[in-house]
This record gives structure tokens, sequence and C-alpha cells, in this order.
């Protein structure tokens, strides 16, 4: 028992307050300071998507030159897959921590106390998870180099560091929103379990649209990790990318780079949307 | 600083209710709370004392009723409420991983408080609830009594105006206990207003200036501890005929007893060696020599006697038919049985 209510104290746009930053940071010191303490989460965190890349990279060591596109190894289209996925993997379990704080009757020390907008709780995970993932990406950035894949340029780097965080963002916002809607923790664990491995097999992550069946292509090519994916892909693969290359040619027409950014901009949107709404209704 | 006017309760509940599902945990509960008292609620567990705080600490919002704080209704403006309120909760939610001193700190940040001022008001509660040599310690290496000073410093950290307190001292061993009381009654000296709730009677006979028995949801009696034990009336008196007094023995005695005109009640304590519980009415005489005397007229002699004045538990059993005790045990159980099915 936690969840909470009682109506709003409307403040649409807290966001330009001191008071808000000092909440929110204060929030998110908490986080960086248990994950000082507890660093084995995210040694597992840097460790695994290794793995990834040596596992997948030797599975596939013998696939014809060529057949994951012009000029590209399997490592290469592997490390845009591992970088998303990782992030991924990061975001949707960002509710876990804030459902055990519910749990144990931490959350109510935030919810008593005057929080300028309760979006602050959701801001500090968002912080946290997205500063997690790009140390994660650069670490995957460099195995990946270092295992020859090549490395895309610096204008290339900041899009792919864009690009993770603004996937990492859209699906933080949904985890969270999860964990103040969501019963209890097992039900959370068990959501997260359900739909971790089958959005990752249902994007181009490990295999391109064109190894996919017809109906596969069509789901591929609606989720959003395809839309993180090939923009990164793409940038590793040309030297010299410009915003209106087209990255996919899905089934409903082609996506070029700022499309797919546009994309996921939607996504972080109606992810925020979403999340306000649960705020509004499970909490505030 | 804006000033109540003298009229403002701190603290006003006005027929609260709230229910979950089918369930009603609080049917119709109402009282005020002056500024300065320490208001006790008293009641079993399941009573609805939780569920009452959390409204009041704008935790939940309640079906119908009004609360207000210094004026302020809580459901029109909450985070004003907030402002005003230090809510220590019943279960200690700490963080294992931070230092008391990293706690304070982020509870000085949800409440605003500038830098400077946050350190200083840190060592003063840190100091002032003897943790200052365990600040810089994890919280999980701190005992349970260790912990709850350490919420309660939390809760005290922004200088709240009312201090709400679920249960402060549940499940603390004795000198923790003891610890707490003394500290809240220091803290009445400072003026802040202390809603309380427990159902330990001794702790709110203690502590409380006011109190509301809580059962079932409603408050079933309401005053000052002692009015409340004036109104129930009578004094207990404990008359042993013998240490261990044969059941036949007692029956006689509490038949002699039971005769006599300020006699109101007559019970045989089994768990007491059979000795009897009596409730007695004065009526200017002392009632001992009196009960003494008649039982002495029909050669009896009394063994040993304990005159005491009403309890909290007392004002209970009149109301409710139970005692707090009996009331715990049946809670008990009925969790237990929701549990198996």
């Amino acid at each position: 028992m936690t969840s909470a209510s009682s109506p709003v104290q409307s403040n649409p746009i807290p966001l330009l307050t001191a008071d808000f930053w000092q909440e929110t940071f204060a929030l998110t010191r908490r986080l960086f300071i248990q994950l000082k303490r507890r660093p084995t989460t995210l040694l597992v965190g840097i460790i695994q998507p290794l793995l990834w890349l040596i596992l997948f990279g030797a599975l596939f060591q013998n696939a014809p030159a060529g057949i994951f596109g012009a000029g590209q190894n399997y490592t290469q289209f592997l490390g845009a897959g591992v970088i998303v996925f990782t992030a991924f993997g990061g975001a949707l379990n960002a509710g876990v921590p804030v459902i055990f704080d519910r749990e144990f009757g931490f959350l109510n020390r935030l919810l008593v106390a005057p929080l300028t907008s309760r979006f602050s709780i959701v801001l500090a995970s968002s912080l946290f998870i997205v500063s997690l993932a790009l140390l994660q990406t650069a670490v995957i950035v460099g195995a990946d180099y270092a295992l020859g894949a090549g490395i895309p340029d610096g204008s290339g780097l900041a899009v792919v560091a864009l690009i993770v965080s603004l996937l990492v963002l859209g699906f933080t916002a949904l985890s969270l929103g999860l964990a103040f809607a969501m019963p209890g923790h097992q039900q959370l664990l068990a959501f997260i379990f359900l739909v971790n491995l089958p959005l990752i097999f249902s994007s181009t992550a490990l295999a391109p649209l064109s190894f996919m069946p017809t109906w596969l292509r069509w789901v591929a090519s609606l989720n959003p990790l395809t839309f993180a994916i090939e923009p990164i892909r793409h940038v590793y693969r040309s030297d010299n990318w410009s915003w209106a290359d087209v990255v996919l040619q899905a089934p409903w027409g082609d996506l070029t780079l700022a499309g797919s950014l546009g994309l996921l901009a939607g996504f972080v949107v109606v992810s925020v949307l979403l999340v306000q709404g649960v705020l509004r209704k499970s909490l505030a | 600083m804006w000033m109540p006017m003298s009229s403002t309760p701190a603290v006003l509940v006005q027929q609260l209710q709230k229910r979950y599902g089918s369930t009603v945990a609080v049917a119709d509960v109402s009282f005020q709370v002056e500024p300065g008292q320490i208001y006790g609620i008293l009641g079993p567990n399941g009573a609805g004392k939780t569920t009452t705080l959390h409204c009041l600490c704008t935790l939940l919002r309640p079906d119908s009723g009004r609360i207000e704080v210094y004026g302020i209704p809580a459901s029109e403006n909450p985070k004003a409420v907030r402002e005003k309120l230090g809510f220590v909760a019943q279960e200690v939610a700490l963080d294992k991983v931070l230092t008391g001193r990293e706690l304070l700190q982020l509870q000085a940040d949800l409440y605003h408080l500038p830098r400077p001022l946050a350190q200083e008001r840190i060592a003063a509660v840190l100091e002032l609830l003897g943790l200052t040599d365990r600040a810089d310690q994890r919280i999980g290496t701190y005992s349970g009594g260790l912990r709850k000073r350490l919420d309660l410093a939390a809760g005290l950290l922004h200088q709240p105006q009312v201090l709400v307190l679920d249960e402060p001292t549940v499940g603390l061993d004795i000198p923790s206990r003891l610890a707490i009381w003394d500290f809240l009654r220091q803290l009445k000296n400072t003026g802040i207003t202390v809603v309380l709730s427990s159902h330990y009677l001794e702790e709110i006979d203690l502590l409380a200036d006011r109190v509301a028995i809580i059962d079932q949801g409603k408050v079933i009696a309401e005053g000052t501890p002692e009015e409340l034990k004036a109104r129930v009336g009578g004094e207990r008196i404990t008359v042993k005929l013998q240490e261990f007094a044969p059941a036949e023995l007692a029956q006689r005695g509490a038949q002699l007893l039971g005769s006599l005109p300020f006699v109101q009640k007559v019970v045989i304590n089994s768990a007491q060696g059979n000795a009897l519980n009596l409730v007695v009415q004065r009526n200017g005489e002392d009632p001992l020599s009196q009960i003494r005397a008649h039982l002495q007229a029909h050669g009896l002699e009394v063994f040993s006697s304990t005159q005491s004045r009403p309890s909290l538990d007392d004002v209970y059993l009149a109301a409710t038919g139970q005692t707090l005790m009996d009331a715990e045990l049946a809670a008990a159980e009925a969790n237990l049985g929701k549990k198996k099915k």
C-alpha cells in the first residue's frame, strides 16, 4: 500500500524554478551515491554488452561478406544493435528501484514533502539512467572499434549520443509510469521480462529487415528500437552522412536520418505525457 | 511570518471517511488540535489510525470530510499543508546505503532549504537526537532505535508547525522507547503541535494533552485523558482474600462485596489467583476500610489490596466492551485468517 492521491497543485511548467532543480538534483544525487556504493549493477551493465558483441560476433563470423549490407561485417552491423538494446534494457528497468521505494515506504517521504512538481522524481531517474546509458555506449563504441568495426566521426558520435538519450528518455518514462501504476514489483518485473527480448528480436538489432518475413518487417519498422538502431548503423557505415539520407527502407516508405530522430522525439513526448497522466492519477 | 489567528486550530479533521474498495478504513473521524498540544489517537491495530494520518498528510485523498492545517484546506492546497507538516511514518523507510547526514541533506533539499541553512539545521537536529557521532556512517549499520531517531530528525528538519507521528515507538526496545518519550516531552516546550497515534495506552496517557479513541474507523471517545477516565468513573480496587484463593472462597467474597451499595462491579480474576477486581464509586468514606470491615463481619480476612484510578484501557473497555489487548488479538487473528485464504 502506498499509492496515494490528493488533488494536483497544478503547476504545469515548474521546470524553471530553482526549487524544482534543487529537489531533482537531490534525488539524482541519491541514485549516484547508491551506484557508487553498490557498483555491481554498473559492472554487469558493462560486461554484458561486451559478451554480446563477442558471442554474437563469433556466431555469424562465417556469414557471406556483404550479406548485412554493402561493406559491412557483422561486428559493425551488430555494434549499433548492442548499443541500442543495452540502453533500452537499462531504461526498461528504471522503474524497479522506484517500485521498491514505493513498497518500502521511501516514496512516501517524497510524497509528503512539498515538491514543486512530482515530475522531479521522474526527471531524476531519467537523468541517472541517461548518464549510465551514455557511459555504456562509450564502452561499447570503444570495444566495437577494437573488434574492427571502425568508429563514426565526431558529429556521428554526437548523433549516437542524441539517439541513445532520446530512446532512453522514452523508455525510462514508460517504465516509471508502470512503477507508479502497477500493484507491486512482481508484476513490474514480469512485465519487463515479457517485453524485453521480444522487442529486441522484433527490431533490426540482430538481423536486417531483408532477412524477415513481411509481417515481421512491418513490426520491426514500427518498433522504436529500429528507429534508434538504423541511424546509428548509418553513421557507422557512411563517412559522409547527411540528415536526408535514407536509413531504413520500411514497407511503409523510406525513413531518413532526420525522420527517425523526429519519430524518437515523438516517442519521448508521448511517453512523458503518459507518465504525467499516471502521476496525476495515482499520485499527484 | 504568517501568524495563525488564535481561533484557528492547528489541525481540524471533520467527518473523515475513507474506504479501500468495499473495506471501510475510516467511517467517521473528527477531531481538532489546538496549537502547541500533543494530541493522541489511540486505538487497536486496524482501527483506522494510519489511514487518518495518511489523509492528514495528503498521502491519501479522503472520500469525504474536511481536513485543515492552520486553516489551510488539504484538498485544495496540499502543497501548503505539506510545508507545515512533518511526518514520521510507522515503518521507518530510510535508504540503508546513505549515511544519516546524506539522508538529512536529501530531506533538506526536498523542503528547499538553502545550503548554509540546511547545514546548520542538520547539525542541530543531529545534536538534538544524539546522532552526531554516527552521522557519517551508513544507515544500514544503525539499530532500530537509532533509525527511528534519524527518522524523527528528518521530520523536524524543516521546523514544521505540526509534527505527525504514526506509532512512534512500535517495535522499539524499552530504552529506545523511553528516549523517544523523553524527547517528545522536551519538544513540547518548543511550542510545536504534535499529532501522535499509538496502540500503547501508557504512551498516550503519558504524552497526550487530549486523546481521541478510535475503534473500527470511528471516534468512540474524545477529551483529555483525565476527563475520559473521570467519565468512566469509579475507582479500581483489587482485593485478595488469600495469595491463591480457592474458587468457593472467591465466590463468597464476590457475593458479599457485590451487595455493598458503592460497589458497581465485581469480577473474579483467575489470572491473579482469584483476586477480586472491583469498580467502586467513592461516597466520601474510604471504600477500602468499608470493604475490610464488611468482610471481617462475615469472617473473611483481606490478604492484600491495591487501589487505582481508571486507566484509558477502562475507557476503551467501557466504550467497546472489550479491552484493547483483546481487540489487538482479535485483529491479529482476523489478519491471519485473511492470509490463509
